[in-house]
């Protein structure tokens, strides 16, 4: 069988030096949908290292209820989707996305997400994206949405040059979809339990097929809810890659009792990273699954994982001053470079190249692997971008996951440290607070669980050996070096020490 | 005859936007409905809108101030549990 990396000229123990990213997500793809989604960060695991992306709060109603979420939350520290903190009209968020645009010339994607569902607010949503296409003409528009009023304006998506759509589908089954979906409303009633889920599902499935009809990409995210659709969502992973989405995105479910929705007060608990790396493992032998997703507000702006809205409220906006045709020159020549680079990247082997979707597919790789004599190994990376280790461990808010094998280095998820905010006393500034540090130091701990190695630019000596103790090895030798190279560095160590031959001790997944 | 709604209210439009009296406008710091123009969706709709799709219970009120939507209907969450939290808050 060819494989799909290029590697160098084996080294002494016989593993690849320069890894390659060969579980990517995206690598089975014929190159024409590559091309639209390389600068895509929320589609393109590649481009979220390198590219920006922002939300515009442009529509607040929804036309569901989800048990995972409440309409009542709102706090500047939290991130997870659903959540804003300035709800913007259509020419406010011009305003915005022409300053983020001329401010972070990586920006490349703006997406509408809500906090309601986009399509039960199709006036604000289409206006905004009307004008945005007149004024900003080089940047992507994407939308995001439940799906239920999807077929009714299918054609007006792709009339707006709307390249790219997500439907959040959890469910094909109106029981199941009773136990996440209490109600719907459609056709001017409110229809509850599987009534409701039913016309749901029809909706999706039907608007699904229509987007891809009309040659749209469309990815789709599913929530992992356990004891819930966790085992179903194998089989909805399966339907929708046949109906042609591109891309299968499953987020663990966010339930905190404070957070006050259905499923945080009911005691639903969330998976854990193992279980939602299982399942994204399980549901990959059928499809591209993205793994980097960061489940953001929809009012993030940045690059993935990072949110500058702060930067960009409305009275900040006023005081800005915006050359936007200079702007989006210099756009330009940064996404240029950036793509420049990722292909001279491509080619030299380290990212992947096209290849067959057998070979790319994450579960035969597993069963691969076991033909080969050392097992692999999973590791932690602080980076803040670029493809580098480059982050302090202790500013560390996610850790990206890898696992290193003999076959290379690849990316299987990230871990956040601080999901999202969890009351009063952890509001403030963590870093006076001792008791809040040691929290913090345990919640990362525990997020990084299954992990061997982490790797980071720097770290103290106080998490240094409660890392060492949870059998974690801290490794500040790789600071900015390429994630890939430096994990498969460290995946030789392990081997020239002779730690691989045997299973780890206590680790749950092989 | 016309409805109300409360402090409750989050202010997520979708009621303004299914109104069909254009009867609802924001009223710092919630929506409000105009009681010339609300008309309960008599003889149009099997069910007044803005209660049908309001996410939020007890924030559509009628002119007795009663909830349309009453506590734990939306949700599912057990009244007992709310009214616990509440409390707690």
């Amino acid at each position: 069988m060819d494989l799909p990396i290029i590697s160098n000229a084996p080294s002494a123990s016989g593993i690849p030096c320069s890894s390659g990213n060969y579980g990517s997500a995206l690598a089975h793809l014929p190159d024409h949908i590559r091309a639209r989604v390389q600068d895509h960060p929320c589609y393109s695991e590649e481009a979220h290292h390198y590219f920006a992306r922002m939300h515009v709060a442009v529509a607040p109603a929804c036309n569901i209820q989800c048990n995972y979420c409440n309409r009542k939350y709102d706090c500047a520290n939290e991130s997870r989707p659903g959540v804003v903190s300035e709800l913007l009209t259509p020419d406010q968020a011009i305003k915005k996305v022409l300053a983020v645009a001329a401010a972070i010339p990586q920006m490349t994607v703006l997406g509408i997400a809500g906090p309601g569902d986009p399509l039960a607010n199709p006036e604000r949503t289409f206006e905004t994206f009307r004008q945005l296409s007149e004024k900003a003409p080089d940047i992507k528009l994407c939308v995001s949405t439940n799906g239920l009023n999807l077929p009714r304006y299918a054609d007006e998506i792709a009339r707006h040059n709307i390249d790219h759509v997500t439907i959040t589908i959890n469910c094909l089954d109106p029981e199941i979809g009773a136990r996440i979906y209490p109600w719907i409303f459609w056709n001017h009633r409110r229809i509850r339990g599987e009534a409701g889920a039913a016309i749901l599902i029809e909706q999706q499935q039907k608007g699904l097929e229509m987007l891809v009809e009309r040659g749209i990409l469309v990815k789709v995210n599913s929530v992992l809810i356990p004891g819930v659709n966790d085992i179903h969502l194998k089989e909805l992973s399966r339907t929708v890659k046949a109906k042609g989405a591109f891309l299968h995105n499953v987020m663990p479910l966010i339930a905190e009792a404070g957070h006050g929705t259905y499923y945080g007060i009911m005691e639903q608990r969330s998976p854990t990273a193992d279980e939602l790396q299982a399942l994204q493992d399980e549901c990959a032998g059928d499809m591209a699954m993205m793994r980097h997703c960061r489940q953001c507000r929809a009012d993030a702006v940045g690059m993935l994982g990072e949110d500058r809205g702060a930067e960009f409220t409305l009275d900040k906006l006023d005081a800005l001053d915006i050359d936007y045709a200079a702007a989006m020159t210099r756009r330009k020549t940064v996404h240029d470079d950036i793509l420049l680079q990722l292909e001279e990247k491509r080619k030299a082997g380290r990212l992947p190249q096209a290849v067959p979707v057998g070979v790319a597919n994450a579960a035969a790789h597993l069963a691969e692997s076991r033909a080969f004599a050392l097992r692999p190994v999973l590791m932690a990376v602080a980076s803040t971008g670029q493809n580098l280790i480059n982050q302090h461990f202790g500013h560390a808010r996610e850790f990206l996951v890898y696992e290193a094998s003999e076959r290379g280095a690849r990316f299987v998820g990230h871990r956040k440290t601080e999901l999202y905010c969890v009351g009063n006393e952890t509001c403030g500034d963590e870093s006076e607070d001792g008791q809040s540090a040691e929290n913090t130091l345990a919640r990362t701990l525990a997020a990084l669980s299954g992990c061997e190695a982490v790797l980071c630019a720097r770290i103290g000596f106080e998490p240094w050996s409660r890392l060492e103790a949870a059998g974690i090895q801290p490794n500040g030798e790789h600071a900015m070096e390429s994630i890939e190279d430096a994990v498969m560095a460290v995946y030789r160590e392990m081997a020239a020490a002779g730690k691989l031959a045997e299973p780890a001790a206590g680790q749950k997944r092989a | 005859m016309a409805l109300a709604i409360t402090e409750t209210c989050v202010n997520c439009w979708a009621c303004v936007d299914v109104c069909p009296n254009a009867a609802i406008a924001w009223d710092d710091p919630v929506f409000a409905i105009d009681t010339r123009k609300c008309t309960e969706c008599t003889g149009e709709f099997a069910e007044a809108q803005c209660a049908a799709i309001c996410p939020i219970e007890c924030a559509i009120v009628n002119e007795l101030g009663e909830a349309l939507n009453p506590l734990g209907s939306l949700t599912g969450i057990p009244v007992g549990k709310l009214l616990a939290l509440k409390e707690a808050a």
